[in-house]
Formats: structure tokens, sequence, C-alpha cells
């Protein structure tokens, strides 16, 4: 790891089923980024992956590795020749692979056959940023494992998969469980929301004219989703991503469709952001 | 017991009492269910999440004929003691909030053992229900950016303990020193649902 960028993490598909003792699933905030990159490099189980937020990252490989980069577009070279999107690379031992910034997008993912196998956590390499379990986040000069690689071999070169986009995002989203909290209801579709620069891998902070709550009164804590959005007193709300917490105080009006969710992930500070009820 | 639409691939069971809450969620883990991701029970609710593409109305309908036993409650073992020093940012707020001096609020919240209904907001995070009613007291109305680990603070009907430095709206009290989570040490959780807490004053 030569230069990590504004942040580097590894993630894979997280820790499911582990409320019990607290412990949200955290993982990959667009899983099927994520999902893609390994099954171009064609890793069984889904290997853990490096998630570069806004480009940045420079590695160079101590032996022959099979690579692929998908999510946001960074613009990525070689040892400075340019390289494809959402496409098998392979990078030669000694070779230097380098990031630049995406155009669109946030989220780039660095796949790479064979996944790195640093220690797991409660059987998980992900970085949760909320609770601090997993491994902490990648620093220049560090050293990434990398495991044998899988029996199956790659199948295909590239994908053809839709780019984060540049423009107004449309997410589709469910009414509730807590929508009667609004005073307002058609308000959180009505509005063409702003993308923060106070999201992280958290929750996606929304501004905009603030919901009005219908009333005041104190809601237990519930269990929220990924995909929730929760409702903070300000009335400017947060839509959960990989890492919420468990559970929350204020109520959550709406849930982005799960299919929706990835392409909140990569939603820029500054991008608008609209709701369709769906 | 209400079952509310929480998104395409979770239901949100509503029911009366936290114990009800407990107990359900305790029989929704039971039944194993093979689209069920996760069970998160809390205050009045229990929080099923299913795969991607789930059918919610069967498993609405399975949650709603599954037998439900009573809670269990550990009350036999000698509680767990938390030093805590009653320092917190929160303290005269919380003495506002509830008509008592600053004084009587730590002996209200020390005097009364706590019990741990669930772990939840961070990795061994317990929500202690059971202490002194005059302690309830409504969440800050702006959350904190950072709560530094150790906290001790009070929201609704519970008291809770911050394991790390998160984001946070609970009015806080006081610190303990008590190492709530450690994922090197099995379990991870100081605490675990059932078991009961004794807070005990220190000065340092």
């Amino acid at each position: 790891m030569l230069a990590t960028g504004p942040r580097a993490l590894l993630q894979d598909g997280g820790r499911p089923g582990l409320a019990s003792i607290g412990v949200g699933r955290s993982g990959a905030a667009d899983r099927g980024a994520w999902a893609l990159g390994n099954r171009l490099v064609a890793n069984d189980g889904g290997g853990a992956s490096v998630e570069v937020l806004l480009g940045g990252l420079r590695v160079r490989a101590e032996r022959d590795v099979l690579v692929a980069l998908t999510g946001a577009p960074a613009p990525a070279t070689i040892d400075g020749r340019p390289m494809g999107h959402n496409t098998l690379l392979p990078l030669p031992a000694g070779a230097e692979l380098a990031l630049g910034t995406p155009d669109r997008g946030l989220r780039t993912y660095l796949a790479v056959r064979g996944g790195i196998v640093v220690d797991e956590v409660l059987g998980s390499r992900s970085t949760d940023t909320l609770s601090g379990i997993g491994p902490p986040p990648l620093e220049a000069g560090a050293t990434l494992p990398v495991g044998p690689s899988p029996r199956a071999f790659p199948l295909v070169d590239v994908a053809p998969v839709a780019l984060p986009s540049d423009g107004p995002v449309t997410l589709r989203v469910v009414a509730g469980p807590r929508d009667d909290r609004l005073a307002d209801a058609g308000a959180l579709v009505a509005t063409t929301w702003t993308a923060s620069d106070r999201s992280d891998r958290v929750g996606l902070r929304l501004t905009g004219e603030p919901l009005r709550r219908r009333d005041d009164a104190e809601l237990p804590s519930e269990g929220v989703v990924r995909g929730a959005i929760q409702l903070p007193p300000g009335g400017e709300p947060v839509l959960f991503l990989a890492d919420h917490p468990l559970t929350g105080g204020y109520p959550v009006v709406g849930v982005v469709r799960d299919a929706d969710v990835d392409r909140a992930a990569q939603v820029r500070p500054g991008q608008s952001v609209r709701f369709r009820l769906a | 017991m209400r079952a509310l639409t929480c998104g395409d691939a979770a239901v949100l069971f509503e029911v009366e009492t936290l114990d009800e809450a407990v107990a359900l969620a305790a029989a929704v883990r039971a039944a194993e269910l093979p689209v069920v991701v996760d069970v998160v029970p809390a205050a009045r609710t229990v929080l099923v999440v299913t795969d991607p593409g789930a059918d919610l109305g069967a498993l609405r309908h399975t949650v709603s004929e599954l037998p439900v036993a009573e809670a269990a409650v550990t009350a036999d073992a000698d509680p767990v003691e938390i030093h805590v020093v009653y320092d917190g940012p929160d303290l005269d707020e919380v003495a506002s909030l509830t008509g008592l001096g600053v004084d009587e609020v730590v002996a209200a919240h020390t005097a009364t053992p706590w019990r741990v209904a669930f772990a939840g907001f961070a990795p061994g995070f317990p929500y202690l229900v059971g202490g002194d009613p005059r302690l309830q007291v409504p969440r800050r109305d702006e959350p904190r950016t950072s709560v530094p680990a150790g906290s001790v603070g009070l929201a609704g009907q519970f008291s809770g303990i911050y394991p790390r430095a998160t984001p946070g709206g609970w009015q806080l009290l006081g610190r303990t020193a008590a190492t709530l989570w450690d994922t090197d040490r099995h379990p991870p959780a100081l605490l675990a649902p059932g078991d009961r807490v004794r807070f005990v004053r220190v000065d340092r």
C-alpha cells in the first residue's frame, strides 16, 4: 500500500445475524459493486476488497495478481498505462496500480483474486466505522496479504454495468414504519434534497427544507435497517447506510428499497436526491 | 401485536411491553426461519430483517403464530457492579427535568439494580431497565457528535453505557472505566441480556 487517498477500508459481506450482541452487519457500502469485483476475479463466497473513497489509492504488487476495479469509475493506471473499469486486470509483480479521482460516485472497489486475508473479527474482515470492529483503516506502508487463488477461473473479462449517476438520484422508498409522525406525509417525496458533506458510511445526511413532525412525542428506540430514512428533531433526514446503528430513537418515516441502497452509497456531497414512493 | 412495514426486506413488530418484545425476539430466533437474517428487539418492538426478496406477508403470518414464552430473567445471579464517576455534562439538566437534586439523581441511579434488556446501538451497549422510575428523561434534542467511551446516560425508560466514543443523544450522568466491549474477550460483551447491574458511585 503506497497511498490510501482520503480513506481506504477493507470490506466484505459483513457480519449478519449478530444483533443479539449489539453488532451490526457493516460490509461493503455498495454491495453490488463489491460483489461484481469478486465475480470478475472469480472469488467464490465473496472475498474482502479495498473500498476506496474518492480515489487516490496506489498499490504495488509483490507477486503477480489479478484484480478488478468496480463502483465509482476512478481513472486507473498500471505503471502509467490507462486501464479499464469493471474489467479483469492482470497486475504483474512489481507493477504499480494508481487511482485518480472518480468524476462520479464515491466508492471504488479493488477486488483481488484470492481476496485480502487479514484476520477475521467475528467472522468478517469488514471495518465497521461506527462500532470500531474489524481491521483499522488502511495506511500507506501496510502490506495486504492475498489469499490462495480459488478453484474457479474468471469467466468474463468485462461487465457492462451502469456507472453511478453524476446527476440527480431518485431512490424508491416504501413509506413507514413511522410515516404517521410526519405533519405532511407527502413532503418527503416532494422535496429535492442535497447530500451533505457530513455523510459517511453510517448515513447519507440530507439537507433541504426541514420536514415537520406531527408532534414531538418521544419514540422508544427501535431497530433500524440499512436504507431507513430517520428524522432527527432538526427535520433533515438521514438515510442509513452500511454502518448504521442497530437501533435508533428518532422516527423512521420511510425505507429505501433494498436494491436502491447501493446507489445511495455512491451519492456525492452536493448531489441532489429525490425519493419516489414505489 | 402490530406488524409495521419497514421497507421491502424487514418487518417491524410492535408489542405492548418490553418483556413481550424480549420474549418475541427469543421466539423468532428459536424458530430459525430460513429467510430471517437478524432479529433486533427494542423497547416495544422486534425488527425482523430478511434476505432481499423474502415473502414478507408469509413472514408476518408465521411470526404471529409463533408460541411466545415468558421472558427469562436471571434474577438469581449477583449484580455486576459498575463504578461511576458522576460528573456528566447533563447532570444538572437531568436534575431539572426530574425535579430531583443532583445528589438525589445519583442516589436514585445507584440505589436500585438495573437489568440488561437487550444490546444495541453499538456493540456491547446495554439497554438497562428496572431502575428508579423517577429517572425517565427524554434524550437530548440534538445528539452530540461524539460521546466519550464509558459515558453513563439516561434516555426514556433506560440507562445505558457507551462502550466506545460514538455520536449519541443520551443525557450523560457520568463515566466508568469498565471495559464494556473487547473483541479479544469471550464473550466480547461485559453484559448480556438478563444480567443485573448495580451502579456504584466512586470519586475517580
